[in-house]
């Protein structure tokens, strides 16, 4: 699998490298314009952004309602978008609850909402998480040292084509007392792919 | 754009093994599972990558049981699949 993909990913790396020389040749585009816009979007593609839209879900419920429905049309809300790339991505937000547990991969390359979870984690591209994940779930948790309830169903969301997933962990208890902030706090780049509890 | 499935209907993907480009997973070839929801129209990469005409069609989530895609595990995988990797469940239609 790694060689086929490689073979289209490097010709398409080396076209668009020349594609982007002949433009700035050309005088269409402005090489220092696309820095700007690649820095601008990392800048702002953050687990950090994740975290904020959990820690509003906890709290406010209809904010979670509205999340779950229609993670694309809620995510305003809170200033944040799926539109930093060529084009809006839409992104299923999916729900933790006492009876089932989240789980998110890409096993055909590494589709990830960068934009809300930042860079992916190497261990996320690795050929052994995408291909274990789907066939064992339970084990590949623990292996993250998270030892899930075997009374828990487990989903695992295979982000195959064009949509995003994010995962709403649970709540912690003892937590009653936090604020929005302090709650965001709590909240990893691990819980939010669903090999954390949060 | 209309849409052949919707929420609650069983499906099953196709068995092809194409020598192209394509987003339907082997590990869920052939197997039967429940369409989750629809998640909107793009055009089918198998035709995209072969710079085939594409027109959008729909996409959608489909749930399987683990047992149904590996043999064993009580877990369940969502995939995201184009309409042309699937057939009704009930039907020998062949894609």
């Amino acid at each position: 699998m790694s060689a086929d993909h490689a073979g289209p990913a490097a010709t398409l790396a080396a076209r668009v490298r020349h594609l982007e020389a002949l433009l700035e040749q050309r005088g269409l585009v402005d090489a220092r314009e696309l820095d700007r816009a690649l820095e601008a979007f990392l800048a702002r593609a953050s687990p950090a952004n994740g975290a904020r839209l959990v820690a509003r879900a906890w709290l406010d419920e209809g904010f979670r309602a509205r999340l779950l429905a229609d993670a694309n049309a809620a995510l305003p809300e809170l200033g944040l978008s799926m539109r930093g790339g060529l084009q809006e991505q839409r992104l299923k937000v999916v729900q933790n609850t006492e009876q089932q547990h989240n789980v998110i991969v890409c096993t055909l390359c590494s589709c990830y909402p960068l934009a809300l979870l930042g860079p992916s984690p190497t261990w996320y591209k690795s050929p052994a998480y995408r291909s274990r994940v789907v066939r064992d779930p339970r084990a590949v948790l623990r292996e993250f040292g998270f030892v899930l309830d075997p009374a828990v169903q487990i989903n695992v969301w295979d982000a195959s084509a064009e949509s995003r997933y994010m995962v709403l962990p649970r709540r912690p208890a003892g937590t009653e007392n936090l604020d929005e902030q302090a709650l965001a706090a709590l909240v990893t780049r691990n819980g939010l792919i669903g090999v954390a509890p949060v | 754009m209309a849409e052949l499935f919707g929420p609650g209907d069983q499906v099953r993907t196709s068995r092809a093994d194409p020598p192209h480009h394509t987003r339907l997973p082997r590990y869920a070839r052939g197997a039967t599972g429940t369409v989750v929801e629809c998640e909107g129209c793009h055009p089918l990469p198998d035709l995209r990558a072969r710079q085939l005409p594409a027109g959008p069609e729909p996409v959608y989530a489909v749930r399987f049981a683990a047992w149904e895609l590996f043999g064993d595990g009580d877990h369940a995988v969502t995939l995201d699949l184009w309409e042309s990797y699937l057939c009704p469940a009930d039907t020998e239609g062949r894609r």
